[in-house]
């Protein structure tokens, strides 16, 4: 294995589309601390929730033949997604592959057997992991002091722990750690790992105005004045959705949701417009203003 | 609350199909309610996940099979994580939803129909293509008015193409899904 941070990189769909600025911002930030992706050659999709509500070979050979294609690449020490239902799709399949009955059948479906041993990583564990919140805030140039953000890491990065095998399964850390280290003031948030309604927002609305909607309530009540998140259908949920969400349940909700990775990248001194900050619904400007200002104040 | 007459309902083919086909062995579960207690969907459910584990355990093939709780659990393995025993309730839940389809039980219609949609367009492009899943997913449960109030949001963002990603090996996506449909999938 190669000591260079040189991984494969599966972006995942909705990084071409929904969460676009969560790849750019990913690629932008993972360069600048010296973490090197080689996107998986002609990557497909590793079927979401859909694929393994139908059947768990079928999920597993949607999976596996992107763990094929990154089997192609040389020097590479894993394999990184910035998306938790792209990496619990791979790593299940990947963990499941360790049956050698499942794995027969899961090689049926494909063109040809995949060696399943690249280890699989969220870029979160990468970043928290290999390089360490005080590496990243080396690297620091523009601090986020008075941004007060409540993290949110969603049902599936952790969980479940035999498999997901990183950070706490109740009470993650990564990103608290990571938010502190590019100084901003992090909250106690006590639904870290809650569902947001997850991929029912087209079909079953009102599950994710629910559930969605009580994770703005508490993130608020918690004196957060925006939110961090690892993935992209909770941030879709929380961001895309919070006019629905106030709609349906009377409130008047206006606070931004980040990306880990755009935070990350801020405080590492790009600028709004590389990171995509204009792709999020809800404008952060005023957020930022506020946080700007609060420094300034603190300076003088 | 129901009453079940056990002496005529319990299906042992069934329990033995389950446990099979999840690894899971379902005796283990003492009714603790820890997975119904962390469980975010209860209040959406008409049977609570504990409830479907001892009706699993009493072999209730018929009222498992036509319950919407499977179909809308959304894996978010809470309740495998805090089961004292270990039980990955949530893979079972998605065998009982495998079963549900293969059976042709589908009380919750437009989740079937969204994960079909979805899947189609992976089998088409070898990648979701974002608006054609929306236009079939509508078309298909004929509710065409869904996140019409986000669609001005949406567009201006230039977030979705409007074109699909095709792949290169495209071909080898749909081969999955033919092999799969051969060896007795859907």
């Amino acid at each position: 294995m190669s000591d260079t941070l040189r991984f494969a990189y599966y972006p995942g769909c909705s990084g071409q589309g929904t969460s676009i600025e969560y790849d750019q911002s990913t690629r932008a930030i993972c360069k600048a601390l010296g973490i090197e992706l080689v996107d998986i050659p002609d990557w497909s999709c590793c079927g979401s929730t859909p694929a393994h509500t139908v059947d768990h070979v079928l999920s597993g050979a949607l999976s596996a033949r992107n763990i094929l294609q990154a089997e192609s690449l040389q020097d590479v020490r894993g394999i990184i997604t910035p998306c938790p239902s792209c990496l619990t799709n791979l790593k299940t399949a990947s963990h499941r592959m360790r049956d050698a009955a499942f794995k027969a059948k899961v090689d049926s479906l494909l063109d040809k057997p995949c060696r399943n041993d690249l280890p699989i990583m969220s870029v979160l564990q990468v970043i928290y992991q290999e390089l360490g919140p005080e590496a990243v805030k080396a690297k620091v140039t523009n601090p986020l002091t008075g941004l007060k953000v409540a993290p949110y890491y969603g049902c599936i990065m952790n969980r479940p722990p035999e498999i997901m095998d990183f950070d706490d399964c109740e009470n993650p850390i990564a990103m608290d750690r990571l938010m502190e280290a590019v100084g901003a003031e992090v909250m106690p948030f006590p639904l870290k790992v809650e569902c947001c309604g997850a991929s029912y927002g087209i079909a079953k609305n009102e599950v994710v105005t629910k559930l969605s909607g009580k994770l703005l309530d508490i993130a608020v009540d918690c004196g957060a004045k925006s939110m961090v998140t690892a993935c992209p259908l909770c941030q879709m949920n929380l961001d895309m959705r919070q006019d629905q969400i106030n709609r349906a349940n009377g409130s008047k909700h206006s606070i931004p949701i980040f990306y880990y990775t755009q935070l990350i990248g801020l405080a590492l001194g790009m600028n709004g417009s590389s990171l995509m900050l204009d792709k999020l619904f809800v404008n952060p400007s005023t957020v930022i203003r506020e946080m700007k200002a609060s420094q300034a104040a603190a300076a003088s | 609350m129901d009453t079940i007459q056990m002496s005529h309902s319990v299906d042992a083919e069934f329990i033995r199909q389950v446990e099979q086909e999840s690894g899971q062995n379902v005796s283990l579960c003492y009714q603790c309610g820890n997975c119904t207690a962390g469980c975010p969907y209860t209040e959406f459910y008409d049977i609570p996940v504990s409830q479907i584990m001892r009706g699993l355990q009493a072999g209730q093939r018929d009222k498992l099979m036509s319950c919407r709780s499977i179909w809308l659990c959304a894996t978010c393995e809470s309740c495998t994580t805090r089961c004292p025993n270990n039980i990955d309730v949530a893979r079972i839940m998605d065998i009982l939803r495998h079963m549900a389809r293969k059976a042709g039980k589908t009380p919750e219609k437009e989740v079937k129909t969204f994960c079909d949609a979805f899947l189609d367009s992976v089998r088409h492009h070898g990648r979701v293509f974002e608006m054609g899943l929306m236009t079939k997913y509508m078309t298909r449960t004929g509710r065409f008015l869904t996140d019409m109030d986000l669609s001005v949001k949406v567009l201006p963002k230039r977030k979705l193409a409007m074109t699909p990603h095709n792949i290169v090996g495209k071909k080898s996506i749909a081969k999955i899904f033919e092999r799969y449909n051969r060896e007795g999938g859907e």
